[in-house]
């Protein structure tokens, strides 16, 4: 009978765990890694971006996002929309092409891939006559022409990847069909570009790579005219009215010919150099618009003249008198222009250009040509991102206040709104405001708003005018001074280098109800800042808290203390910094916890911890927790084994580069890339060949790093007796050994004057000596003491002070409940005893139930170092329910994890993409779309002009999340350096890694 | 007093520094000895090494040979050998489960507590060869790949280079990785449990309900799987000692002084009384357990383990609780 009473409370557990917790990767915020390919769709106003990792990401208005992934791990090379369809081809480096679209399920559609097609040759061809190197989607909707290495052009239909083998365009024709001196004794080379007449869609253009143009009559199959051109072909545009064709050059020239008229031959035009005199890179690609009065917009990629400006990144728009060289920071991928109009036929509205590191749109139609913010595609790696901090439910104030400090910041960027207007966002409005904030490399820290599908700026703070550096601040307003040529303008954000290292944010605390945040980097500064809504001159006193407390024998041999700017400094609206501490010696910040009620804050190193007033601004209690004989602990930020993983770090890049250089088409493309390929491989094999073993002997307290500090926690509870509860300060370190102090504060009157005085009152060893990774007090019923102002703000029920206390200590091996006052152990949960796996990072989560409302619990959101995702219950240390989440090897992503109090996390599966995925079964946000998808009755003679989808009927498709894709999606992502990682951070910390990860980059 | 805990084992005696094996199924001779047979092995204070790893190599008739040899041998042997009471020994490893697991399995503890030896080894990845019903196949594993001179592993002679290690602390290893294994390990060193299929299959453990039946060189057919894992009493006992281990968390409470002080004051509110009967708790249970006697007393002063950067902490009236 008993046993069955339990089975049936078992059942009834197992009904509630699935009412609590569920498990979604939801979405991706950020900027996909190694972006290979863009497309546009101008009917379904959907741009679409292929990555190295065969990953397809679509995007449209503001929360229009798809997904898929395909299911080689190759590169995806190009993307083409099918005109006016739902339809994409995608092209990928193994010559393969992939048929996607977003199909329609009552109600609900999904980006699917519906077909795939690898061309086939003669028998005993070589591979070249089918190597794809350019596609033409043709405005029929059902033709896709395809070009190859060999210089044919393949004809096949669509949807279905069906052969026309009897429309194919052979060399052989196309040389029969010209004059002998272009075609017969000279080889064309691969087909570079396919492009068809904007006025007559049964003509296409075929550019080879040795020059010739041939226009083929795809009715006559015959060549009906040929333009003779004798450099080497990089791109070809026809013009709107169909009257000439432009081509770029690699020898950084562009030509005009004209190619109305009866002449089997074109004249050339016009060719020029425009950035001629000396040697020029070649144009890649070449764009011209017509505006409706005045001369069109003509827009170039590259042709910077080699030998000055060869390593810059540049697309030029020539309008009229105004001729600009947008200057990116990273290589451009591809770009394309939106348009004006019903039709999308009317002005060029902007300049789309997907770089390697962002995406970057200028609004064309505003003097100044200003840069429009994106809603999506953010790139969070402007500067490495450091580390990261979330919190929930952020108050309407706090919000309303960060949002004008933000305004103020984005005054330059164009007050357009975001001209990609595809498919309409479904997605519920998200229930609460939630703030991600990033550190970053630069020592700012930039404020998200992680409240629904995009992560949107809001905000940005910069620590770096508190201290002296290098740097100039004038030094980043390098516009062009006047008369320069070429006439550059820089562009986008994104900046990979720091000007001092030392800068870098490693650690923030957020008080949502105070507004006080507190930030500390990597050379031990703590910053305490608040919120203010004017601008304001002041001077930053810095307090100096030496951890080292006499301890002899030990010279820092790291970084020197950043030095602080003394006179005044000018602060503009937002948080400003009032109060700052330097540990010496100045080693890299490893925890950070702000108590705005008792106006404290904690800051632990690999030396110590200190706890600081910042209402007196003075140190209350410095605590040495370093080993006598840690001697690695003073070396500064692991010298050694940054230097691994640097070399390590820049072989890849070396492979990388060699495969990225490697000219698109080139012949000897495929052997390039083997050679490359066969390099990576031997240097991963001589990385294999290194032996494997692993030492087993328990921790010791001579372990290195034993005295660093893991972990910080402020509570009210009782700590030495049973019937007062006091302030409390918690510390865990790296060596397994817990620190408790009580604090006395002075009553509110005299805060001001009368000092905080902390006393130790115990001491914990854990006897598995492993890292203290956090410590959290549960009141009387059990349930985790609120945060700080939470109660005063009426947001929380207050604590249970009746019932006794306990403390919960989690290390990376076991969680740990201990009676309070008295610490004696009560339950326990081994971990690592039992399946191997380590705690990595841990948060605590309300779970509420998605049926009913008013039930939920409190758990521990747990992430390991094997990837895979816990909920423990509390507070009886029960192993709820396990997800595996990220792979092993991806250190960084298990590094980067936070958890929202409500049961979500984040994690970096790039160092520029957030994976955002869920817990909870209540709280889940997700992208839910609708796109509108245009008639499929395009017109037969007026493809180009016809005013798509304006006045025909049109059909409203739901969109489907294909969250399968994106769980397999990281498998191809960070895949380098990692695994070679897990082997030296055994006795590191995640912070550790992070920071050295960033060091390298 | 009978040490439950010491099922069976191999006893280390400080005094003479040797190493004495004992191989028994599931009681100990010592101190039980109701089971119907038992191999009994001991190198006295005196005696040559012996070279055990002779018996039961050839043939099955050698082995019962060797066995009845042996017997006789001990008996003859028993007078001279001086046994102290438990408590001067120190259990090091012991070979455990004889009786559940196949001939070509060990299963081995390795105590930890009090040494000063480190365990002393290191494993690596490899690949194991397994029999299916497909034949057979090749599967990766973890085996032993460096024995430390002098450490624990080591002078328990259980263990050996490229044996397989197929479980820790009665969990399977099998898809686990190298890490994996290794912080398992890590975990439970304070009471080590591997099971391993040595390399060297000769000096594997016959029993006597299986003379006839096997030979030392079978292999299992299907990993570590075909049988229970870690026996239930062995289990519960792991248990048990792991309990008591994990209790021995160091924690010293200080009550905290009126004002910051440097030296020992009257505390301003009593000692927290159940602060006393917790360490009361401690010796009485020291008392009656001789287990917990032994493990206190190797564990000597904790303040040496626990680092205390500036010794203020003993002089503000800290009391230790164990």
């Amino acid at each position: 009978m008993k046993r069955f009473r339990r089975h049936g409370q078992e059942s009834q557990r197992e009904r509630i765990k699935q009412e609590l917790y569920g498990f979604n990767k939801t979405v991706e915020h950020g900027f996909p890694h190694q972006p290979s390919a863009l497309g546009f769709s101008p009917s379904l106003q959907l741009l679409a971006i292929g990555t190295r990792s065969g990953a397809i990401k679509l995007y449209g208005g503001p929360g229009v996002e798809f997904m898929g992934l395909h299911d080689e791990n190759a590169a995806v090379t190009q993307v083409h929309f099918l005109p006016h369809q739902v339809e994409l081809v995608t092209l990928l480096d193994d010559n393969s092409l992939h048929m996607w679209t977003l199909r329609a399920h009552h109600g609900v559609s999904e980006l699917l891939e519906i077909g795939r097609f690898t061309l086939t040759g003669p028998p005993g061809a070589p591979p070249s006559v089918t190597c794809v190197t350019a596609v033409l989607a043709h405005s029929s909707g059902d033709l896709l022409l395809l070009g190859t290495e060999g210089g044919h052009v393949f004809v096949v239909k669509v949807p279905g990847f069906r052969e026309l083998e009897e429309r194919n365009i052979s060399l052989e024709k196309v040389t029969n069909s010209v004059p002998e001196e272009y075609g017969g004794r000279r080889i064309l080379e691969h087909v570079e570009s396919l492009q068809e007449n904007p006025v007559n869609q049964r003509q296409v253009l075929i550019g080879y790579g040795r020059g010739l143009m041939v226009i083929w009559d795809l009715d006559s199959q015959s060549a009906i005219k040929h333009i003779p051109a004798t450099q080497q072909l990089e791109s070809v545009w026809w013009t709107e009215d169909g009257g000439h064709v432009l081509s770029s050059h690699s020898d950084g020239s562009y030509c005009r010919w004209k190619v109305a008229g009866d002449d089997p031959q074109s004249e050339q035009e016009k060719s020029e150099v425009p950035y001629g005199h000396f040697p020029c890179k070649a144009i890649s690609k070449i764009i011209q618009l017509p505006t409706e009065q005045g001369p069109p917009f003509l827009f170039l990629s590259g042709g910077m003249p080699r030998a000055s400006y060869g390593d810059r990144h540049c697309i030029s728009v020539i309008h009229s008198k105004t001729h600009v060289a947008l200057d990116f920071t990273s290589r451009i991928i591809d770009f394309f222009v939106i348009r004006d109009g019903p039709g999308h036929t009317g002005e060029p509205s902007a300049l789309v250009v997907l770089v390697e590191e962002e995406l970057v749109v200028i609004d064309l139609q505003t003097e100044g040509w200003p840069v429009i913010q994106t809603p999506y595609l953010v790139p969070l790696h402007c500067s490495a991102i450091t580390c990261s901090h979330h919190v929930s439910a952020i108050p309407l104030k706090l919000w309303e206040r960060v949002l004008s400090a933000g305004a103020l910041q984005n005054t330059h960027y164009s007050k357009k709104p975001w001209p990609m207007t595809g498919g309409q966002n479904l997605a519920p409005d998200p229930p609460q405001r939630d703030l991600l904030l990033t550190g970053h490399e630069d020592g700012t820290v930039r404020f998200w708003d992680a409240s629904g599908v995009c992560l949107y700026p809001m905000y940005k703070l910069s620590t770096a005018g508190v201290f002296l550096t290098d740097s100039d601040p004038n030094d980043n307003l390098n516009q062009g001074t006047e008369g320069e040529w070429p006439p550059f303008r820089k562009v986008g954000c994104f900046d990979p280098y720091s000007d001092d290292p030392r800068l870098g944010i490693q650690k923030i605390h957020l008080c949502k109800y105070s507004g006080y945040l507190t930030v500390a980097g990597t050379a031990g500064q703590i910053l305490v800042l608040e919120l203010n809504d004017e601008a304001a001159e002041q001077t930053v006193e810095a307090t100096v808290a030496d951890l080292l407390q006499g301890q002899e024998g030990f010279r820092w041999k790291g970084h020197t203390r950043l030095e602080v700017r003394e006179e005044p400094v000018t602060f503009p609206p937002g948080f400003q910094p009032f109060a700052l501490v330097q540990c010496q010696p100045p080693a890299v910040v490893t925890a950070l916890t702000l108590h705005s009620e008792w106006k404290l804050v904690t800051f632990g190193t690999s030396h110590g911890f200190g706890l600081y007033d910042y209402q007196q601004k003075n140190n209350v209690l410095v605590r040495c927790t370093l080993n006598p004989s840690d001697q690695l602990a003073m070396e500064g930020p692991l010298s050694r084994v940054k230097s691994i993983k640097k070399s390590l770090r820049q072989s890849f890049r070396r492979i990388r580069r060699s495969r990225v250089s490697l000219r698109k088409h080139h012949v000897n493309n495929a052997a390039k890339l083997q050679q490359a390929n066969a390099r990576l491989e031997a240097e991963l094999a001589e990385m294999e060949l290194a032996p494997v073993q692993r030492k087993i002997e328990p921790r010791s307290p001579d372990d290195s790093f034993t005295g660093l500090v893991r972990t910080l926690y402020f509570a009210d509870t009782f700590l030495s007796d049973s019937s007062h509860n006091t302030p409390s300060l918690w510390a865990g370190t790296n060596g397994g050994s817990v620190f408790a102090y009580q604090l006395r504060l002075p009553p509110v009157e005299c805060r001001g004057e009368d000092p905080v005085t902390a006393h130790p009152a115990k001491e914990i060893q854990l006897m598995h000596r492993a890292p203290v990774v956090g410590i959290l007090v549960l009141d009387g019923h059990g349930s985790p003491l609120p945060e700080p102002l939470e109660v005063a703000h009426d947001l929380a029920r207050s604590p249970d002070m009746q019932g006794s206390h306990s403390l919960l200590v989690i290390s990376e091996e076991q969680f740990k409940v201990f009676t309070l006052p008295k610490v004696s152990a009560k339950m326990k949960l081994k971990l690592t005893a039992i399946d191997g796996s380590r705690v990595r990072r841990v948060g605590v989560a309300w779970f509420g139930s998605n049926r009913t409302d008013d039930y939920g619990e409190s758990g521990l959101t747990v992430l390991t170092n094997q990837g895979d995702l816990h909920v423990v219950s509390l507070p009886g240390v029960k192993l709820q329910v396990q997800y595996p989440c990220i792979r092993r090897e991806d250190v960084s992503g298990i590094a980067s994890c936070v958890f929202t109090k409500h049961g979500q996390g984040f994690y970096l599966i790039s160092p520029s993409e957030f994976e955002r995925f869920s817990l909870s079964a209540r709280c889940v946000v997700e992208p839910r779309s609708l796109v509108e998808v245009p008639s499929q009755t395009p017109s037969a003679t007026l493809p180009r002009a016809l005013p798509d989808g304006a006045s025909v009927e049109r059909r409203y498709t739901h969109c489907f999340y294909k969250s399968s894709a994106r769980r397999v999606m990281e498998h191809a992502l960070l895949n380098d350096e990692s695994e070679y990682l897990r082997n030296n951070q055994t006795t590191l910390t995640e912070l550790n890694l992070n920071q050295l990860q960033h060091l390298c980059e | 007093t009978r040490p439950a805990q010491h099922k069976s084992g191999l006893l280390y005696s400080p005094e003479c520094n040797r190493v004495s094996y004992k191989f028994s199924p599931v009681k100990s001779l010592f101190w039980s000895g109701e089971k119907g047979f038992h191999l009994l092995f001991l190198l006295s204070c005196v005696s040559e090494e012996v070279d055990y790893s002779s018996y039961g190599t050839h043939s099955l008739t050698r082995k019962k040979k060797a066995v009845v040899a042996l017997r006789n041998d001990v008996n003859r042997k028993r007078p001279h050998i001086r046994i102290g009471m438990p408590q001067d020994f120190r259990p090091v490893s012991s070979i455990i489960d004889v009786d559940i697991l196949p001939e070509s399995h060990r299963r081995v503890r390795l105590y930890r507590h009090g040494s000063d030896k480190p365990l002393g080894f290191y494993i690596r990845d490899g690949t194991s060869v397994r029999v299916t019903p497909h034949g057979l196949e090749k599967v990766p594993g973890i085996f032993i790949s460096r024995m430390v001179p002098g450490g624990l592993a080591e002078s328990t002679g259980l263990l050996a280079v490229n044996d397989e290690v197929l479980e820790v602390n009665g969990i399977e290893v099998t898809g686990k990785t190298l890490d994996q294994v290794t912080d398992m390990m890590i975990a439970n060193s304070h009471n080590l449990i591997v099971t391993v299929k040595p390399v060297n299959q000769r000096n594997n453990v016959v029993r006597a309900s299986r003379i006839s039946g096997s030979s030392g060189q079978s292999s299992d057919s299907s990993g570590s799987t075909g049988y229970p894992s870690l026996s239930t009493t062995a289990m519960a006992t792991g248990a048990d000692e792991l309990e008591s281990d994990e209790e021995s968390d160091i924690v010293i409470e200080s009550t905290p002084p009126p004002a910051p002080v440097e030296h020992p004051s009257p505390p301003t509110r009593p000692l927290s009384p159940s602060l006393n009967g917790l360490s009361h708790h401690g010796t009485l249970r020291e008392s009656n357990d001789s287990l917990h006697k032994i493990l206190s007393t190797m564990r000597t002063d904790p303040r040496h383990s626990l680092a205390l950067p500036r010794g203020g902490v003993e002089e503000d009236g800290t009391v230790i609780t164990l």
